[in-house]
C-alpha cells in the first residue's frame, strides 16, 4: 500500500540526499551533472508529495500519515511526524516551488551552482519538516537548521547590502526564536512530553499562558512578519537572488503564520483569545500602513516585500478574529470563515507573490535592474512577460477569479461578523492594494519604451515561460474553484477552532 | 598503612600513564631528531592505553581507595576517556605545526602526558589534597607548555601571566581549602560533607572557606570576574597549545567543580548557587559581548569559551542530577566543539604564519569548499544552531535550568546566545560571502584533514542523534 510509506520523511530527507549528492557532483562548485541531479530530485521530491493529497482523508481532524521513532530517550523526544489539512497544502506548496526555483536558477546561476542548488534542496526538506513535525524539538530543530541555507543563499548570491541583509534575517529570527525554544522548555516541565498533540491538551494558569503566548508571538511575528518586526524583510528580499526571494515570500513567511495556528491558537487559547485586539492592531497596521508604504517604493522587489507584509496581515487578522465572532454568536462554523480564509490567503499569496518575485527576476537578469524608473514600456518588448506579469499584479490585488480574491473575501466577510471597523480598515486594502501594485504596472509595463534598455529586451524563453506559466495556471485554477483546497482543510480548522474556543484555566 | 593490591586496581590507568610517561622520558633522551615521531607515536599509545584501561576497569559502581583520597566512578571514567580523545586531538593536531617551527620536541608531548596525569588524578579525586595535587600537576605542565617556545616573546608573556595568575588562584583555592579544613578537621571529601555546619557551628567559617574555594575555581574555568588571563593566555600561546588548554583541562575543572561543590560542600548548596548564579549570568553576557570586538580569532574563541563555561555553570547551579548530567554533556560537546575550531586554525597555519587573524578565514569556500564547510558546521554548532551539536548542549542545560523554576536565567541565556551568534557568523560571512586574500593552497598530512573532518562530521553526525551521549552522561551521574 502507497499509503503505508513513510511518505512524510520521504519528502524530507529525499532533497536533503539530492543536496548531498548534488554537492558532492559539483564538488561543491559546479558541474555538469549538477543541475539535472539537482532537478530530478526536486521532481521526484514534489511526486512523492502528492500521495499526501490524494490519499489525504477529509472527513477527520487527526493527523494522518504519522510516524514515530523514538529520537532523544533521555527527554522523551521522538522523531513524530504527521500532517493534517492545513499543513498539507502548505507542504505540496514547497515541493512545487522548489522545482520551480530550480529551473528558474538553470542558466542564471554560474557561481557555485552546486552549492546554490544544494541549499535549496537542503531548504525545501527541513521547511517540509517544519511543516510535517509533531514534536516540538523536531519542529525548532528543523525551524532553526532552515535558517542556515537561506543565510547562505541571501549572503552569497545577493545584491550589493548583502551581507548586512543576510545578517540581519539571521540574528532576527534567531532572536525571534531562543523564545520559542524557552516556551516549549517551559512546556515540556508542564506536560512531561515534547509532543504537540499533548502541548494542546496540557492545561496552563493564565499567567503563563500570557508569557508563552508572548514567547511564541516574538518568535512568530519576527517570521510573519509583523508590524513593528517586519524590518528585516525588504532587506532580505532586495538583496536575495530571484530564488530565495521566491522560498522567502512563498514558503519561509507562512511558517511564521502555520506558527500561530499550530502553536498559539490550540496550546494558548485563553491568552489568545484575551491579546487577540493586540494581534489584529498589529494585523490592520500592516494591512494599512504597510501598503502605504509600499506605495512610495521606487524599488520592485521591496515594493512587493512591502505587499507581503501587507497580505500576511490578512491572514493573521483572519486568524484572530474568531474570538470576537465566537462571542458574539457562540457558534465554531461562523469563526471558521476567519481562519480557512487566512490559510488560504497563505496558499495563494505564496503562488502569487513567489510569481511576482520571479517576473521581477525575468527583467532583472535582462537589465540588472529592480528600479522601477529604470523600465517603462516593456509590454513593447516582452508582450508574453507582459501577459503574464499583468496576470500576476491582477491576483496580487485581489482581482475575482484570481486565487488572491478567495482568501482577502473570505476574510473581510469573517471580519465584518467581527466589527464594522475591522472590516472597514481590513477593506482598504483592496484600494490600496490596486494603488501601489497597478502603478508599479502601469511604470513597468505599459507606456513608451522608456530607454534602450527596453528596446533590447527579448521576451520570455521556453524555461521562463514554463515557470510563469505553471504559477499562472495554479492562481487561476484556485481562483475559480477553491473548493479541493477548503475542503482539504475543513474538518482540521474546525477542530482547531474547537481547541481555541475551549478554556485551558 | 597497609595498601592491598587490589586497591590499585581502580587507579591503574593513572599508574600506567605515569610509568609510560616516565618511559617515554627516558626513551626521548636517547632519540635524535629524526626520530622524534618515536616519542610522538609513544605518547599516542600511552593515551589509548589508558582509555582501553580505564573502559575494561569501568564498573558502574563507585569505589573509594587509599584511605578516602581517591575515587573512581562511573562520572570520573567517562570525563577521563573524553580527556583522553580530545588530548589524542589535540596531539594529532599539533605533529604538523610544531615541526613547521621547529618545536617537536620531546618536552611537549611529555608536558601533555603529565598535565593529562594531573588531570586524571584532579577527575578521581576524594580529598581537598589529592583535588589540589592533580590541580597543580596540570596546571604547572600547562605553563610550561605555553612557554615551550621559548623565543617567542607573546608566549613568554603568556605563560608568565598563566603562571603568576594561576598561582594566586592556587593560592585561594588552597587557602580556602585550609579553612575548611579547619573547620572540619578532614579532608576527606565525605566527610566534609558530612559534616554538619548548622549544629556544630562555625557555618561562618566555612562560607568564608566556600568563597575562597569559588574564587580559586573560577579562576581555574575562566568565569568572569576571574577570566583576565584566558584572552592573553589563548592568544600569545602557540595554537596548538591553545587547542590543548581550551578543551581537556575544561573537562577537568568541571570534574574539580563537581567533587568540591557538589560533593564536598552539597549542603552549602543554597549559598554556592548564589555565587555560581553571578558567576555564570557575568561569564554569559561578557563572555558573548566582548567577543563580538574581537579581530584575533584565538581571542575571539577565549571569549567564546567564557560564555560557555558560563552556560555550563548554569547547569551545575541547578542543583539537580539532570543539572550536574547537562552541564557534563555541554563540557564535553564544548570541548569537541572547541578542538575542531582550534583545528581549523592550526589547518591553515602554515611555516611562517600564523593564521590567527580572523581574516585569515576569507573566501576559504573558493579555496577548500570542504573545510569550510567544517567550519561552518563547527561555528554553528558553538552557536547553538541545531541540528548540531552544539544545540543539544544548550538545550539540555536550558531545559534543567527551566525544571529548576529559574526562566529568568533561561532568557538572559538565549538572549545572550543570540549576541554570540553573530561573531561566530561573521566567520561563516567571512569564509562564504567574502573573497580570498590569500589562495596559498591548504596543504596538511592525511592524518590532520581524516581528523578533522571526523571532528567536523561527528559534530553534525551526533547532532542528529545526540541521545547516546546525553544518556551516557545522565547516566554516568547516577
Amino acid at each position: 500500500m502507497l499509503s503505508d510509506w513513510p511518505i512524510l520523511s520521504l519528502v524530507i530527507w529525499l532533497p536533503i540526499a539530492g543536496g548531498v549528492l548534488t554537492l558532492l557532483a559539483g564538488r561543491g562548485g559546479d558541474g555538469p551533472a549538477v543541475r539535472p541531479i539537482a532537478l530530478v530530485f526536486a521532481i521526484a521530491t514534489f511526486i512523492a508529495s502528492i500521495p499526501l493529497y490524494t490519499l489525504f482523508d477529509t472527513a477527520t481532524y487527526r493527523m494522518q500519515f504519522t510516524e514515530q521513532v523514538p529520537w532523544i530517550t533521555t527527554f522523551s523526544i521522538n522523531y513524530q511526524l504527521g500532517v493534517d489539512g492545513i499543513s498539507v497544502p502548505l507542504i505540496l506548496l514547497t515541493t512545487f516551488f522548489t522545482v520551480l526555483v530550480v529551473i528558474a536558477g538553470w542558466e542564471v546561476i554560474k557561481y557555485k551552482a552546486a552549492q546554490y542548488m544544494a541549499a535549496f534542496l537542503i531548504m525545501e526538506g527541513l521547511m517540509n519538516g517544519v511543516f510535517a513535525s509533531l514534536d516540538a524539538v523536531l519542529f525548532y530543530v528543523f525551524w532553526e537548521a532552515m535558517l542556515v541555507p537561506m543565510f547562505l543563499i541571501i549572503g552569497i548570491w545577493g545584491g550589493h547590502r548583502r551581507v548586512y541583509a543576510a545578517i540581519k534575517f539571521f540574528l532576527y529570527t534567531f532572536l525571534g526564536s531562543v523564545l520559542l525554544l524557552v516556551a516549549i522548555l517551559y512546556l515540556y516541565f508542564e506536560s512531561g512530553s515534547f509532543s504537540l498533540l499533548d502541548f494542546h491538551d496540557v492545561r496552563l494558569e493564565r499567567v503563563p499562558q500570557i508569557l508563552i503566548f508572548l514567547g511564541f508571538l516574538v518568535a512568530f511575528a519576527v517570521k510573519v512578519p509583523m508590524w513593528p518586526v517586519h524590518t528585516w524583510l525588504p532587506d532580505a528580499h532586495v538583496e536575495a537572488p530571484t530564488g530565495g526571494s521566491v522560498i522567502l515570500a512563498a514558503i519561509m513567511l507562512k511558517m511564521g503564520a502555520y506558527g500561530f495556528v499550530r502553536f498559539m491558537l490550540p496550546i494558548t487559547p485563553d491568552a489568545s483569545s484575551e491579546l487577540d485586539w493586540l494581534i489584529i492592531l498589529l494585523s490592520l497596521i500592516a494591512v494599512v500602513y504597510i501598503a502605504l508604504v509600499a506605495l512610495a517604493q521606487e524599488d520592485m522587489k521591496k515594493l512587493i516585500a512591502y505587499s507581503s507584509i501587507s497580505h500576511m496581515g490578512f491572514v493573521t487578522l483572519g486568524f484572530f478574529v474568531v474570538f470576537s465572532i465566537f462571542e458574539r454568536n457562540h457558534e465554531v462554523a461562523g469563526a471558521a470563515m476567519g481562519v480557512e480564509g487566512g490559510l488560504v490567503q497563505m496558499i495563494s499569496h505564496g503562488f502569487v507573490s513567489g510569481a511576482l518575485f520571479l517576473c521581477v527576476g525575468v527583467m532583472y537578469d535582462r537589465l540588472h535592474s529592480r528600479q522601477i524608473s529604470d523600465y517603462g514600456g516593456v509590454v513593447n518588448t516582452m508582450p508574453v512577460f507582459a501577459s503574464f506579469f499583468v496576470l500576476f499584479a491582477l491576483a496580487n490585488v485581489g482581482l475575482p477569479g484570481t486565487s488572491g480574491f478567495v482568501g482577502e473575501f473570505m476574510v473581510i466577510m469573517s471580519a465584518f461578523k467581527a466589527n464594522f471597523w475591522y472590516a472597514l480598515l481590513a477593506g482598504s486594502t483592496l484600494v490600496l492594494g490596486a494603488a501601489y501594485t497597478l502603478w508599479m504596472v502601469k511604470r513597468v509595463v505599459f507606456g513608451d519604451i522608456a530607454n534602450d534598455g527596453v528596446r533590447e529586451l527579448t521576451d520570455l524563453n521556453g524555461r521562463e515561460t514554463f515557470v510563469l506559466g505553471s504559477l499562472a495556471i495554479a492562481v487561476l485554477l484556485l481562483g475559480v474553484w477553491p473548493a479541493p483546497l477548503v475542503n482539504l482543510m475543513h474538518s482540521s480548522v474546525a477542530h482547531l477552532l474547537e481547541q481555541a474556543v475551549a478554556s485551558k484555566l | 598503612m597497609n595498601f592491598d593490591i587490589a586497591e590499585f586496581m581502580p587507579a591503574l590507568p593513572e599508574i600506567f600513564v605515569l610509568t609510560m610517561a616516565c618511559i617515554v622520558l627516558l626513551v626521548d633522551v636517547c632519540l635524535d631528531q629524526e626520530r622524534r615521531v618515536i616519542t610522538y607515536v609513544m605518547s599516542q599509545a600511552t593515551l589509548v592505553g589508558a582509555a582501553l584501561l580505564t573502559v575494561a576497569l569501568h564498573t558502574g559502581g563507585r569505589t573509594v581507595v587509599f584511605s578516602g583520597t581517591f575515587v573512581s566512578d562511573p562520572m570520573g571514567d567517562v570525563l577521563k576517556v573524553f580527556i583522553y580523545l580530545v588530548s589524542a586531538m589535540a596531539l594529532l593536531y599539533s605533529r604538523q605545526y610544531l615541526i613547521d617551527r621547529q618545536l617537536f620536541k620531546g618536552e611537549y608531548f611529555l608536558l601533555a602526558l603529565f598535565a593529562v596525569l594531573g588531570m586524571m588524578v584532579l577527575v578521581s579525586a576524594h580529598s581537598l589534597l589529592t583535588i589540589y595535587l592533580g590541580l597543580e600537576l596540570m596546571s604547572l605542565s600547562l605553563y610550561a607548555m605555553v612557554a615551550v617556545d621559548r623565543d617567542n616573546e607573546i608566549a613568554t608573556e603568556a605563560a608568565m601571566k598563566y603562571f603568576v595568575l594561576g598561582a594566586l588562584a592556587s593560592g585561594m583555592l588552597l587557602y580556602g581549602m585550609s579553612m575548611i579544613y579547619g573547620v572540619t578537621a578532614t579532608l576527606n571529601l565525605a566527610e566534609v560533607a558530612s559534616y554538619n555546619a548548622g549544629i556544630l557551628g562555625n557555618e561562618i567559617v566555612m562560607i568564608f572557606g566556600l568563597a575562597f574555594v569559588m574564587v580559586g575555581l573560577a579562576f581555574k574555568l575562566g568565569a568572569v570576574p576571574f577570566h583576565m588571563w584566558v584572552p592573553d593566555v589563548y592568544h600569545g600561546a602557540p595554537t596548538t597549545v591553545t587547542l590543548f588548554i581550551g578543551t581537556a583541562p575544561k573537562i577537568a575543572a568541571f570534574a574539580m567543580l563537581m567533587r568540591l561543590l557538589v560533593e564536598g560542600l552539597g549542603g552549602f548548596y543554597v549559598q554556592w548557587h548564589d555565587m555560581l548564579v553571578v558567576l555564570a549570568v557575568l561569564s554569559i553576557v561578557a563572555g558573548n559581548v566582548i567577543a563580538i570586538a574581537q579581530t584575533n580569532i584565538k581571542r575571539m574563541l577565549a571569549y567564546s569559551t567564557i560564555a560557555h563555561v558560563g552556560f555550563m555553570l548554569l547547569g551545575v547551579l541547578t542543583g539537580s542530577e539532570g543539572g550536574y548530567a547537562a552541564a557534563m554533556f555541554y563540557i564535553i560537546v564544548y570541548a569537541l566543539m572547541a578542538a575542531g575550531a582550534f583545528g581549523m586554525v592550526v589547518l591553515l597555519s602554515r611555516a611562517g604564519y600564523e593564521a590567527d587573524r580572523i581574516e585569515d578565514f576569507k573566501g576559504l569556500n573558493d579555496r577548500s569548499p570542504w573545510y569550510a564547510f567544517m567550519m561552518l558546521i563547527l561555528m554553528l554548532a558553538t552557536a547553538g544552531v541545531p541540528p548540531f551539536l552544539g544545540f543539544w548542549a544548550k538545550l539540555s542545560v536550558l531545559q534543567a535550568v527551566v525544571e529548576a523554576g529559574m526562566l529568568w536565567l533561561a532568557v538572559v541565556a538565549v538572549l545572550f546566545s543570540v549576541v554570540g551568534a553573530f561573531y561566530y557568523l561573521r566567520i561563516v560571512k567571512l569564509m562564504y560571502f567574502d573573497k580570498a586574500d590569500d589562495h596559498t593552497p591548504i596543504t596538511a598530512g592525511i592524518d590532520m584533514r581524516v581528523t578533522l573532518s571526523a571532528n567536523g562530521l561527528a559534530i553534525l553526525g551526533l547532532g542528529l542523534f545526540p541521545g547516546a551521549l546525553m544518556a551516557l552522561c545522565a547516566s554516568a551521574l547516577l
